[in-house]
């Protein structure tokens, strides 16, 4: 009796994650620990209503597009790896890490670029590489409710494509999209410290 | 066939006397006790071995952990995370500020940057929110010697298993009959109890009857529990006409209040064994039970509980708005119904150490009787009792200011987290005016500063 309470502590294909994401061993552990906390039902992979089970998450304004970023391509359930996956973005920047990085290996997870790939894919929903006017308006609709009206919405988001966009093509590009935010600590921003 | 027949009178003679003996002692030890509400001190004794044991466990196991070169798995209450606690506000200033090299008065109305501070807090709640761990029980840091609360499974040496195998035994084969023993004798007596001064007339002699028949049988189910429970403040008891209000963990919380106190219950009406014990109580003295339709119509909750309070008479009702179990390690939103009476509240904190005996009873796991079984093999139930002082609403408050005051009162002499988040979230979604919430602020962020440029 009891024994339903005992936490596996051997994850499934825990070497290779740890390899993918840079998580050590005891963040991988912890993450384990809450993926099968959000995971309700004990299926073994987390759904879309799992997530906005989260009530916190359901209040941020940009809930619904955070959630779709752990579906990619259509897909209905994210198995752990693949959660741990979406997570590693936010790994902290280790400075020594950087250095001794073997270049021919592919970036890391958490590298400056790839966190921007990530805020950029936050408002390029149809994945064509570019920020279209439409998108813009849509994310910064998010954002802010009924609270703006239409007008002062497509203002904001017109100079902000204009002051962004170099090539006129009158989109974001994700070239001209790092450009503007070159000066940004994104390394610091876009980073979540577990603790030990 | 000769031979076997004094055998088998030898046997169920030893059987006959050591039932008897058992049943002598369960009655001195235990029931006399309880009936006159005075304790031997055997429990608190029981408590400090076990603690004792308990530390020395941990200590082996962390040994055993340190041969492998591993760290035990050591769970966090606090969250895993690391979080700074900023407002929207500053947080979004500070992205700009890091990011733009103008001047910091021309500040502008938005910036591709602003995504990162949602993004961000986004994915803080997906690692670790405060309401979802709420909902399962809490993690201990040290082991307790029951397999429903080990993570570490791999550092356990061979003399901790005896000791585990044998906490097994003393659990289930002796702990586990004693209390399903007493828990029978403490639910027979009340419904008997009950019944039987239902018959007397109204008056003096009814009231002191039943006040001690149901004292006597909730201090048996309490030590069905080898509940060992503290109380503290015991002068600022809830009084006639007032309302009891606690925080939530388990249907236990009940047993423990009322073995000290004598409180009019309110709930709804169940069938089976619950139906049978409540239709009994209800003879000797008035509670307020409501059928299942009368309960989801508020305004006539509020009319029989106005009804019952301004009756002086009548017990203090006790009343959990919380409205569902929770970990013991948080107060979540006081439902306001039962603070807009009108009467005086008396909160009352109870605090469970989860050390002995995990008390929170999580319905979407298990089922009562589980959840009972759970509890009667635990070690004990231990846990504080804080009767906090009365508390009246003021004028320039509502009902759902008071509620939060009074919650607020309760976390704090409790330890517990102060959340306003509703313990409903267990079941349903949350609603959506906590997001326009959001939105406004930061609305006001882009739009607020385009008023400031037309003007200048």
């Amino acid at each position: 009796m009891g024994s339903s309470g005992s936490h596996a502590t051997v994850i499934p294909d825990g070497d290779s994650i740890r390899r993918e994401t840079g998580f050590s061993q005891a963040s991988l552990l912890r993450l384990y620990h809450r993926f099968r906390a959000l995971d309700r039902n004990k299926k073994g992979y987390l759904s879309r209503m799992d997530l906005q089970q989260i009530g916190a998450l359901a209040v941020n304004p940009l809930g619904d597009r955070i959630i779709d970023s752990f579906f990619p391509d259509g897909s209905q359930r994210v198995d752990f790896s693949g959660f741990v996956r979406v997570l590693a973005h936010f790994r902290p920047v280790d400075e020594e890490e950087a250095g001794i990085r073997d270049p021919k290996q592919p970036e890391p997870l958490n590298s400056r670029m790839n966190k921007l790939r990530f805020a950029f894919q936050l408002y390029d929903l149809d994945r064509d590489g570019k920020i279209s006017r439409h998108e813009m308006l849509q994310v910064l609709r998010l954002m802010v409710g009924v609270q703006v009206t239409e007008e002062q919405l497509e203002s904001i988001a017109d100079r902000t494509v204009q002051e962004a966009d170099e090539d006129g093509d009158g989109a974001v590009s994700f070239l001209e999209f790092t450009k503007s935010l070159e000066k940004m600590n994104i390394e610091q921003k876009m980073s979540i410290r577990i603790l030990k | 066939m000769f031979l076997l027949l004094p055998f088998d009178s030898l046997i169920v003679s030893l059987l006959g006397l050591s039932l008897t003996v058992l049943f002598t002692l369960l009655l001195v030890f235990i029931i006399v006790p309880a009936v006159f509400g005075v304790s031997f001190g055997i429990r608190k004794l029981y408590m400090k071995t076990l603690l004792k044991i308990f530390a020395w466990a941990t200590l082996r196991m962390e040994r055993g952990a340190k041969e492998k070169n591993h760290q035990l798995y050591k769970p966090y209450t606090n969250g895993i995370i690391a979080k700074d606690p900023t407002s929207l506000e500053e947080e979004i200033k500070e992205i700009r500020r890091s990011g733009s090299s103008k001047a910091l008065d021309n500040t502008p109305e938005f910036e591709l940057s602003d995504i990162f501070y949602f993004c961000r807090k986004g994915m803080e709640t997906i690692m670790d929110d405060e309401v979802t761990k709420r909902f399962s029980a809490e993690e201990l840091e040290s082991w307790n010697l029951l397999s429903r609360t080990n993570y570490n499974f791999q550092y356990i040496s061979l003399r901790l298993t005896v000791l585990w195998g044998l906490g097994v035994l003393v659990r289930y084969c002796f702990l586990l009959p004693l209390r399903v023993a007493l828990a029978f004798t403490g639910i027979g007596l009340l419904v008997v109890g009950t019944t039987l001064v239902g018959y007397l007339p109204n008056g003096r002699l009814k009231e002191f009857l039943s006040k001690h028949v149901h004292l006597m049988c909730y201090r048996i189910c309490v030590r069905a529990l080898t509940a060992i429970i503290t109380y503290h403040d015991r002068k600022n008891r809830p009084r006639n006409g007032g309302i009891c209000v606690a925080n939530h963990t388990s249907p236990i919380d009940v047993i423990i209040l009322a073995s000290d106190g004598y409180y009019a219950m309110v709930g709804q009406v169940h069938g089976g064994l619950m139906g049978v014990i409540q239709r009994a109580m209800v003879k000797a003295c008035p509670h307020v039970w409501f059928e299942r339709s009368e309960v989801k119509d508020r305004h006539l909750v509020a009319k029989r509980l106005t009804e019952h309070v301004q009756d002086k008479s009548k017990l203090p009702i006790l009343i959990f708005p919380e409205g569902t179990c929770i970990n013991n390690t948080s107060v979540m939103m006081f439902k306001k119904g039962s603070f807009e009476v009108g009467a005086t509240v008396y909160p009352v904190a109870i605090k469970y150490d989860p050390q002995f005996g995990d008390a929170f009873w999580n319905s979407s796991k298990y089922g009562m009787v589980t959840y009972l079984l759970r509890m009667m093999t635990s070690w004990a139930i231990v846990c504080s009792v804080w009767y906090l002082p009365p508390m009246t609403r003021e004028a320039d408050e509502d009902a759902v200011q008071f509620a939060n005051r009074v919650k607020s009162a309760i976390a704090r002499q409790g330890g517990l987290v102060d959340l306003l988040w509703d313990g409903g979230l267990k079941r349903e979604k949350v609603k959506d005016t906590f997001k326009e919430e959001q939105q406004k602020l930061y609305s006001k962020m882009i739009v607020g500063n385009q008023e400031d440029r037309s003007r200048s």
